[in-house]
């Protein structure tokens, strides 16, 4: 009972977060300078055009009503209608969305399992040289942001070693017959290994780039909270009882360690999010990112509008996610 | 007694900690190294008409597209190489850190006195001011920082003002956290009751009495926030929202160099490396201020 009241306040909470970020959005967006009716019409167009126009976007009216006007549409699923490219915005960002969705996900993939490696050898060999080494190597790259990464990696694979594809998502000759924009997903369900070899090469560097300065959070983390288990009274039994160290760490400390860890994951995986944006425009990659950039240097307000809300929804949804995760892994807080 | 006569062992008392913590810095290595080098590049940006061998902006297409020296085909007098039109690396190496750090102190002093001030009124009065500014922070918090910065200086207009003013409007809030929390362990501490028993206004307790204890965990947030605003200023250059093209920044050079890195990879590698260089020694630096100023850690 207490974790749904808990759930329900968590929803309410992210509700007015929502809120907060559109107005933000709103007013930052208002307060730039030119016309967005005059960036949307043709040459030819007359005066009463113009106001025609500026009336059905609700913007003859003050800054309130055009909020007003602006969540009337936006609640019945109208985000506008793109400047530069003409189209429908909310039907741009579904179409773009399932690529971010795919990197930022795999991505996170790549971090829990290098990261939680890591943090697992760490802290099987703790107080010996190579915990020390380790840690060393694992301070220093804690430094190192996806866009350096992301850099340091078209140094690697485009002039070292040109093994990968330095830019895209798919190569345009397999994509035929796919039925979804999940490419990855869909290849892999439909086994089309064709399509899953493309895409997977075209996701190695983005996804190594968003990944590893998560990894090294996880890695520190997650060790430092396996080290506190291992000094506790329960794994003294399990070691009296003739368990090596690898299954010490593995079977009895990794679970304990796991729900201090998860909150802290969950911060930095929209950090990852985030990260989205330059690593994809590195990439050329066609994601919300790559959009948002375009967008931005085309000042095309709706669409900006619409991306910014689309990555707002995605870190208040990850939030949530993690919230109820942390309260699985506790039964402290399960039962209130 | 008055005020002055008391003052004075305090104050000897004062300086006897700043001694202490100054022996605490120099024995931290990592100290001592980053700030080592961030001191070199303060040198290196602050002399560049000096020390940089060639004009950054001179162009010379016979020279076009150099290697770096001990390469086939380098030219000597171009340490680093040319680029594309000939201008030298290593000069737009050396007038880029100009940028870098002009960006790096300035976005990371205002976000700290903004963060710093909300934080402080925050954990001091705490109730609704408290949920006021949480409530804010937390709003701030559901952008993309990168996004949120694009976007910001689509407003604002390009240029270095703009890309300044959108790393202290975002990024302030992680000071305001911190600060926040320190003030509310702070504010329980003996000291603060005392000076609210002899009848100290807030403001002189905020700070004068709370703010020097804030300020350890300030100075490495500080300096690690100087490594975020180096990369914010060059992510910016790099997608062309930073300073006019004609002016060298290592983002610039980066976005220009990867265009050609088949042909001429060290106009990318260069500003690559020194961007790597200068975020590590900052974070560094961060990190060995909060080791050797935080009392609990030193011991």
């Amino acid at each position: 009972m207490m974790i749904v009241l808990a759930a329900f306040r968590r929803l309410l909470v992210a509700v007015g977060t929502l809120i907060g970020v559109a107005i933000v959005v709103f007013v930052l967006l208002r307060v730039v300078p030119g016309d967005p009716i005059a960036m949307m019409i043709s040459p030819g167009a007359s005066p009463s055009d113009v106001a025609a126009l500026r009336s059905h976007y609700g913007l003859d009216g003050g800054l309130l009503s055009q909020f007003v006007v602006w969540t009337r549409y936006v609640t019945h699923g109208d985000f506008g209608e793109s400047i530069s490219l003409h189209r429908d915005v909310l039907s741009l960002v579904g179409e773009r969305l399932p690529a971010t969705l795919e990197l930022a996900t795999a991505a996170l993939a790549f971090a829990v399992f290098v990261g939680g490696f890591i943090a697992v050898v760490g802290a099987t060999v703790r107080r010996t040289w190579l915990e020390s080494l380790i840690d060393a190597v694992n301070g220093l790259l804690l430094a190192v942001p996806d866009f350096v990464w992301a850099l340091a990696l078209v140094l690697v694979f485009g002039v070292v070693l040109p093994i990968l594809p330095l830019t895209g998502r798919i190569n345009p000759s397999v994509t035929a017959g796919m039925k979804t924009p999940f490419y990855f997903v869909e290849s892999l369900l439909t086994l089309r290994f064709d399509v899953l070899f493309d895409v997977s090469r075209h996701l190695v560097m983005p996804v190594l780039a968003l990944g590893f300065p998560l990894a090294m959070v996880i890695a520190r983390v997650l060790k430092g909270a396996l080290n506190e288990a291992m000094a506790q009274d329960y794994v003294l039994l399990a070691r009296l009882k003739g368990k090596s160290e690898p299954r010490l760490v593995l079977q009895e400390a990794l679970l304990n360690a796991v729900g201090p860890t998860l909150a802290l994951i969950g911060v930095q995986f929209t950090f990852l999010v985030g990260g989205t944006v330059i690593v994809e425009r590195i990439f050329a990659y066609p994601g919300i990112g790559n959009m948002a950039i375009e967008a931005v240097i085309n000042r095309d307000l709706p669409l900006i509008q619409g991306l910014v809300i689309a990555f707002a929804v995605i870190f208040i949804s990850v939030n949530i996610a993690v919230d109820l995760l942390i309260a699985l892994f506790n039964p402290k807080l399960r039962h209130g | 007694m008055t005020e002055a006569s008391a003052s004075v062992p305090i104050a000897s008392a004062r300086s006897g900690v700043a001694a202490r913590r100054l022996r605490a810095l120099l024995a931290e290595p990592k100290v001592t190294i980053g700030g080592g080098f961030v001191l070199f590049l303060i040198t290196v940006a602050l002399l560049a008409p000096w020390v940089a061998p060639k004009s950054p902006l001179d162009q010379d297409l016979m020279l076009a597209s150099l290697p770096p020296r001990g390469l086939a085909g380098a030219e000597s007098g171009y340490y680093l190489g040319t680029d594309d039109l000939g201008r030298d690396v290593l000069s737009r190496l050396i007038y880029g850190s100009r940028i870098a750090l002009i960006v790096a102190f300035i976005a990371a002093s205002l976000a700290a006195v903004a963060g710093t001030a909300l934080g402080l009124l925050a954990g001091w009065y705490r109730g609704w001011v408290d949920a006021a500014i949480s409530r804010l922070v937390e709003v701030w918090m559901a952008f993309p920082p990168v996004l949120l910065s694009i976007l910001l200086v689509a407003v604002l207009g390009a240029g270095v003002g703009s890309v300044i003013a959108a790393i202290a409007i975002i990024d302030w809030t992680r000071f305001c956290r911190v600060v926040r929390a320190e003030t509310m362990g702070q504010a329980q501490a003996d000291y603060v009751t005392a000076a609210r028993a002899i009848g100290f206004p807030p403001f002189r307790i905020l700070t004068r009495e709370i703010l020097p204890n804030v300020a350890p965990a300030l100075a490495a947030l500080v300096s690690l926030e100087m490594g975020i605003a180096v990369i914010v200023e060059a992510i910016l250059s790099f997608v062309g929202l930073s300073v006019s093209s004609d002016t060298p920044t290592w983002g610039g050079m980066i976005a220009e160099g990867r265009q050609f890195i088949h042909q001429s990879w060290w106009v990318f590698a260069a500003p690559l490396a020194a961007l790597f260089a200068t975020v590590l020694a900052l974070n560094q630096l961060g990190d060995g201020l909060r080791r050797a100023l935080d009392p609990v850690l030193r011991r």
